[in-house]
This record gives structure tokens, sequence and C-alpha cells, in this order.
């Protein structure tokens, strides 16, 4: 027998990244706000630096209701499942996966919420990729740009600037769009490796510069400055130098008294009253099922969830699950495909055993709509990214460049004299959505609870490979000219379970293609709003994440301020 | 040659780095004449065997065995590594019956040549009788066996620190400084487990403190 709760204002499902964002704006309002969050609160002392738990044995997630409904990948309607990964990459708690991310926290560009329009005016409509249903975003940059200072603020965000109200400032990135003011501190120091690299790039007449990363470079509403100590990705901050929303918006939110946070709460469904609007949900915890009515639903969970829940929350008014009478729920799904890289071998120590990956040095001379496809045949690029970062089980794990077998004597010798002489890159590329790349229940796979888990059925098309061997082509020259004495390309692999997953619940003005309405509201369900990157339908050529946060600020704010019509 | 690492010496290096003075822990605590807790005696000699070629001592350092790899890797599979147990017991099995159909010998009593070979043989996945086949075993064990050389050795591996010292790695430092991070930094090497820290919880996932019913 389900015990049925008093009613609230809002419920937001899922307190990570997103909804951690959108309680501050919410609470400030003054509105009453239960926060149902699968996971539980973490602290300093449970952020050890211990490479074989944090990114080998996928602590803490690997324990968690995220790891109970991995999806399932497979690559197209025609293909067999993959093998299920093992480890959720994301996890659930207070702060979500923003207390272990590497934290890098990109504005989109201009070119990103107009794709559409943009590659029609430069090189015609007949270069949107065949088969891509890519919208133009229903706004433009300019819309955003409010938000995202807001959160670069409120969660303390290091950066240069490298266009503010349209003056470029070259120690920043040239080609971002225009920002109402500087970043709230300036960007994490360099290393004298990402320097090298830095030289090289403006040898090659690229201008490098420090990326922007939600990570203090200096001491910042009385947290500390970060440390550099090697241990930052998918590890929590042990001096809460990174700007998880569990240091920042939510303590904010929670000092308010307006937020209830309720851990350990697994929601199953979101229910519709008899008058077609969300209802509250139905959650689990420590095996007893509570009810939560309330006057307005945020669904933010991650994107893979975001659409399950959906569609587990099939009722007569939605017999195809919640908001999905379109047919567009799991729709335009996308990744990043950055499994297609580019390692490096130098004749000299670089010393990557500290720093973070967010402590590096960019490039975007070939990201985007910066450079001339007219002579391509592709549109979109990619951001190069190179970084001070390693630790020991994974330096040991690194590929010999065709120098040394695997194992043995002779890859001994290899290891020991190269372990600090080779680096990576992380390269991330633009993915269009295609009508072939989704998202749905599996027909079969099922969490403990008997709910089908997500199934992804997507793989790169001709744009995505095109794009990943160009800016691998980069990538190398870029290597060489700092000195690398061999490089060596990695594969695209496949479309499965990631970091960077967007859409499902894509926003748009038209309710025929699009979930969610331009403020982040079910187009079906008026009093029910989707946070994260699900609702994203481009996915640039950069981290999700700031974007996910700027977009949830926005439709809390739009929530506080239109509360009576759209609560009811 | 091994370097003997002794306690009073950790906590003098720590010392030394301004890392904070704790013990250290069960860092040293398995020593080799116990007895293995999850694999039987003979999986366990063929195990070391193996690690002892993945990654052999030499003239110039001590190897996977010397570093406690086989240790990690018994200790690991009666908790996180405990779905790979029975892909162990198999696979031991199945190398042990291939160096006898190959060499008329159990793994573990070949020379160094002929055990090169017959791993060769499960990475070239040319081996028979293995499933789901002998480069997935030989890929499971290699992954062990870098986890249990290189990783913190509050797991029972990277025993007197073998594996950082065979890479260079300077140890942990919770606060590193801007010419620490300089290429030709010489950072003087820190030798403590994670856990030595007494800031650090093991096995920590986190709390649950909210008061439901309301």
């Amino acid at each position: 027998m389900a015990v049925r709760l008093p009613r609230t204002e809002v419920v937001v499902i899922g307190l990570g990244g997103a909804g951690g964002v959108a309680v501050e704006p919410l609470t400030a309002a003054g509105r009453s706000v239960i926060a149902l969050e699968a996971g539980t609160r973490l602290a300093p002392k449970d952020f050890a630096p211990d490479e074989l738990r944090n990114n080998f044995r996928g602590w803490p997630q690997a324990a968690q209701k995220a790891n109970r409904e991995i999806p399932v990948h497979r690559a197209s309607a025609q293909s067999p499942d993959d093998p299920r990964a093992a480890i959720h990459p994301m996890m659930n708690g207070v702060g979500g996966t923003t207390l272990h991310y590497w934290a890098q926290s990109w504005r989109l560009s201009p070119w990103d919420f107009r794709v559409v329009s943009e590659t029609k005016r430069r090189y015609g409509a007949k270069r949107v990729p065949a088969g891509s249903t890519v919208e133009d975003w229903p706004f433009g940059l300019e819309e955003l740009e409010p938000y995202y200072d807001k959160v670069e603020y409120a969660l303390g965000v290091s950066g240069q600037a490298g266009n503010v109200n349209g003056v470029i400032d070259p120690r920043g990135n040239i080609f971002e769009g225009p920002r109402a003011r500087s970043y709230p501190m300036p960007p994490l120091r360099g290393t004298e490796f990402t320097d090298l690299m830095g030289a090289a790039a403006r040898r090659l007449g690229w201008h490098p510069f420090p990326g922007p990363a939600a990570i203090n470079s200096q001491v910042y509403q009385n947290r500390s400055q970060c440390m550099y100590h090697g241990y930052c990705s998918r590890g929590g901050c042990h001096v809460s130098a990174k700007s998880s929303t569990a240091v920042s918006t939510i303590p904010r939110a929670e000092a308010s008294g307006k937020l209830e946070i309720v851990t350990s709460a697994h929601v199953t469904r979101i229910y519709v009253d008899d008058d077609g609007r969300a209802g509250g949900v139905h959650y689990v915890k420590d095996g007893e099922t509570y009810i939560q009515p309330a006057g307005v639903v945020l669904l933010a969970c991650y994107t893979y969830e975001n659409t399950r829940l959906l569609l587990l929350s099939d009722s007569a008014r939605f017999p195809h699950g919640l908001a999905n009478n379109h047919g567009q729920v799991g729709k335009h799904y996308m990744s990043h495909n950055q499994a297609a890289t580019v390692n490096a071998l130098f004749p000299h120590k670089l010393n990557r055993w500290y720093g973070l990956p967010a402590q590096g040095v960019g490039v975007d001379e070939w990201a985007d709509d910066n450079f001339d496809h007219n002579e391509l045949d592709f549109i979109g690029g990619g951001n190069l990214w190179v970084y001070s970062d390693q630790r020991p089980i994974a330096a040991a794990s690194m590929p010999t460049f065709g120098r040394a077998p695997r194992w043995g004597a002779e890859w001994k010798a290899f290891v020991a004299e190269n372990a600090d002489r080779w680096t990576t890159s992380y390269l991330q590329k633009t993915t269009l959505p295609y009508a072939e790349n989704y998202l749905d229940l599996h027909p079969s796979v099922k969490d403990p609870l008997g709910d089908r888990v997500c199934r992804v059925t997507a793989d790169h098309k001709d744009n995505e490979r095109r794009i990943a061997s160009f800016i691998q082509d980069k990538m190398e020259q870029w290597f060489r000219e700092a000195g690398a004495v061999a490089t060596m390309r990695g594969q695209i692999g496949t479309m499965g379970v990631t970091t960077h997953a967007y859409g499902g619940t894509r926003m748009g003005d038209d309710p025929a293609t699009n979930v969610v309405d331009r403020y982040g509201f079910a187009h079906e369900v008026p009093n029910l709003g989707v946070l994260g990157a699900s609702v994203m339908g481009t996915s640039g050529a950069r981290n999700p994440t700031l974007t996910a946060q700027a977009l949830a600020w926005r439709t809390a704010e739009h929530l506080a301020a239109n509360w009576s019509r759209i609560a009811g | 040659m091994t370097r003997e690492v002794s306690r009073r010496e950790v906590l003098k290096r720590a010392a030394l780095a301004g890392a904070i003075s704790a013990a250290p822990g069960q860092v040293f605590a398995q020593r080799a004449d116990e007895p293995y807790t999850n694999l039987s005696a003979a999986e366990a000699r063929t195990l070391e065997a193996i690690v002892a070629r993945l990654i052999p001592s030499d003239a110039r350092s001590p190897g996977a065995l010397e570093a406690g790899a086989a240790r990690y890797i018994d200790r690991a599979l009666g908790d996180a590594l405990a779905p790979s147990r029975s892909a162990y017991t198999a696979g031991l099995a199945a190398l042990d019956a291939h160096a006898r159909g190959a060499a008329g010998k159990p793994f573990a009593e070949l020379g160094a040549e002929r055990q090169d070979a017959l791993l060769r043989d499960l990475e070239q996945n040319v081996a028979k009788n293995f499933t789901p086949s002998a480069s997935a075993f030989f890929e499971l064990v290699l992954e062990h066996t870098l986890e249990g050389t290189f990783s913190d050795p509050h797991y029972g591996g990277n025993r007197d620190f073998i594996g950082w010292e065979l890479l260079g790695y300077p140890g942990l430092r919770l606060a590193v400084l801007a010419d620490e991070q300089r290429m030709d930094a010489k950072n003087p090497l820190v030798r403590l487990s994670a856990y030595d820290l007494p800031m650090f919880e093991k096995n920590a996932d986190g709390h649950d403190d909210d008061h439901h019913g309301r």
C-alpha cells in the first residue's frame, strides 16, 4: 500500500547538474520544492585519490540505481544488442555527476543554435546531411547568454573570455559568441607542457586558449582554489574547489528553507490527473512506495532516464508514454564521437602526473562553422583539447605506438622510459540527430523493480565519420608541430552509453517534432518541465553541462515568473 | 633488485613531503608466505607464473610477481572481482591443459621462453578450449595484473611501490604547486596510500541524512 504524502508546489526528479541548478531560482522565488534524488550525499571524506576505485571500478556508481538500469546499445534496428556496459558512466547523488565530472563548462557557439539556416545560407540546402532530423533551436545564443552568465557566476566558472560584447580578446577563444562580461575567475593555470602546445598552435597560425571550467582558480564563494592533485577525473574534490551543484546552488537553496531533499528515492512513474496534467510522482525508498503529489513536475534525470521515465509513465491519455502522443519521446538522440582521439609520443618527459582534465589548452579553428566547408564533404567540426592528467594504471596501459609489444620484458623497458612521455587528446565533434538514432524501452532487459531499461539504437553516420577523420588530421598536425615523434589515431567506436548524451526530449516550437516548448515545458503536459541535455537539439563540439544548466535556470525562472498559469 | 621500504622510512618521507603523518596501515601487511584466500595452491602457482611473465623481474627492477599482483587478484576475487572468479577457474585450468598438450608440463614448470610462447597463443587466440576465448582470458589477466602492479597499495598490490617506481610516478600530493608541474620537475617521492591520509574513508559511498516518513 503506497504512502500518500502531502502535496508540494514543485517536485524535482534528480538533484544533479540540472536539477541542482533549478532549485536555486525556484526557492529564491519562494516556491516550495521537494527534490527526489536516487543517490546519497557525499562529502570530501568520500573523495579519496584512488585511481583503481574511481576510474576502474566505477565508484560510487557501481553500487547505485544508475548501474542497475544501464541502457543497452545496438548500432541499428537490424543489429543485435552489443554486450551491456558493466558500469553506468553517470552517478547518482546530491550533486549528481557534477561531483566527479571534468567540469569543463563551455557555452555553445552561435552556429550550434542555427545549424540548418546557417548551412543553407552558406552552402545550400543540400549540405544538410540526408536523414538528419536537425532543426534550428527556437532561439539563438543571445537568448541563452544571460542564463549562461547567471550559472557561471552562481556555480563559479574559471576562464578567459574571448569576446566581451563583440570585443575580441586573443587570450581567449576568438571564436566564441559575444558574452556580456568576463568569467567570475581567471582561467586555471597552464603547465609547461600546455604552454609548449600553445606555442606550437600559434606557429600553425591557430589561436590557442585556456578552456572554461567550473573549478575555482582562486577562492570563490568561500571555497578553496584548485589543488591540481591529479585525481579530478571521476573523483570528487577533496577541497570543494570543483563547483558541483552540491557545494554551490544546492546549499543556498537548502538555506532558504524551501527545499526538502529526499535521498535514495527511486522515482518509478510520473502520474497524470484526470485532466491530463502531471499530478505528481511515485517513488520507492527503502522498499516502501510513496506518492508525492505536486503542482509542477520537473524531470531532471540524465538523458537516458528522462526518456525512460516518460515512456514508462503511460496512461489512458498517453498510451505510448507521457508527453509522447506525437511519438517524439526518445527521438533525436546524439552522443559525441569522443573515441576518435589522437595519442602522441614525445622525446622528453611531459610531467602529466598532476593537474586535471580541465587544465589544458584548446583550439577552436576547426570547430563548428569556424572554417570554410565549401570544398569539404561534411558540416560541423571539432574542438581540440590537450591537458595535463595522468594516473599510474592508465599510464601503464599506454599505447605502445608500434614500438613495443603489450607485455613482457620489452614492454616493461618501453613503459619505464615512456610512461610520462606520451599524451592523449580530447576531441569533441559535432554530432547531428538522425531518424535512425533513437532511444526506446528494451523489449526484455529490466531493472530490479521489473521496469524495462532504456535501449539506445544509434551509430555514427558519414558526416560524423568525416569530421572525425578531419579533426584527427588536425590534431596530428598540432602534435607534430609540438615535437611529437609518433602519433596514433583512435577508432571512432560505437554510440553506446556515454557521458555526453543528448536528445530524447528535444526543445522546439513545433509539437510534431519536439517534446518540450522553448521554455522546457512539455507541449502535451504544460505543468511538466524537462531539464538536462535531453532537451538540446544539437550537440555542439563541447561538453554539454553548462548549456544544460543555463537551460535549467531559464526553465526555473520561467516557471517562477509564470507560476499560476503553469501550476494551474 | 627490490628496494625495501621500511615503515619508518615511509613515515620519514611523508614528513619530508609535508604530508600528514599517519600509520601506513595495511600497505605491507600481506607477505608472500601467507596462503592465498580464494585461489587454490595450484591456481595460485599458475597465476604467479603468468604475472611474472607479463611484467617480468629483470636486472633493472622487480616485476608484477614481486609487486604482489597475483596476491591482489586473489584478494579481489573475493570482492570487487568476484564476477571473474569462474573465468579464473576455467582459464587457469585451460592454460595448464594447453601447456601439458604443447609441452608436457603444467605452465608453472616451464621455462620463461616456453611460457611466453604459450601466453602469445592465448593473446592471439590460437589456444583451444577456452571459454569464451583464450584472448578474452589473456586480456582479463593482463588488465588485472596492471591493476595489481600499479594501483594504490591499499588493495594488496604495488607492494613496496614497485609499480610506481617503475613508471616514475612521484606519488600522491594533495596540493601541487606550479613548479611541481614543470616538465623537468624533480619532485621528491611520496610513498603513501590514499588511506594513510586520515581525511579519507575507505569504501566510502556517501550517506542518507534525510529523515523520511514525514
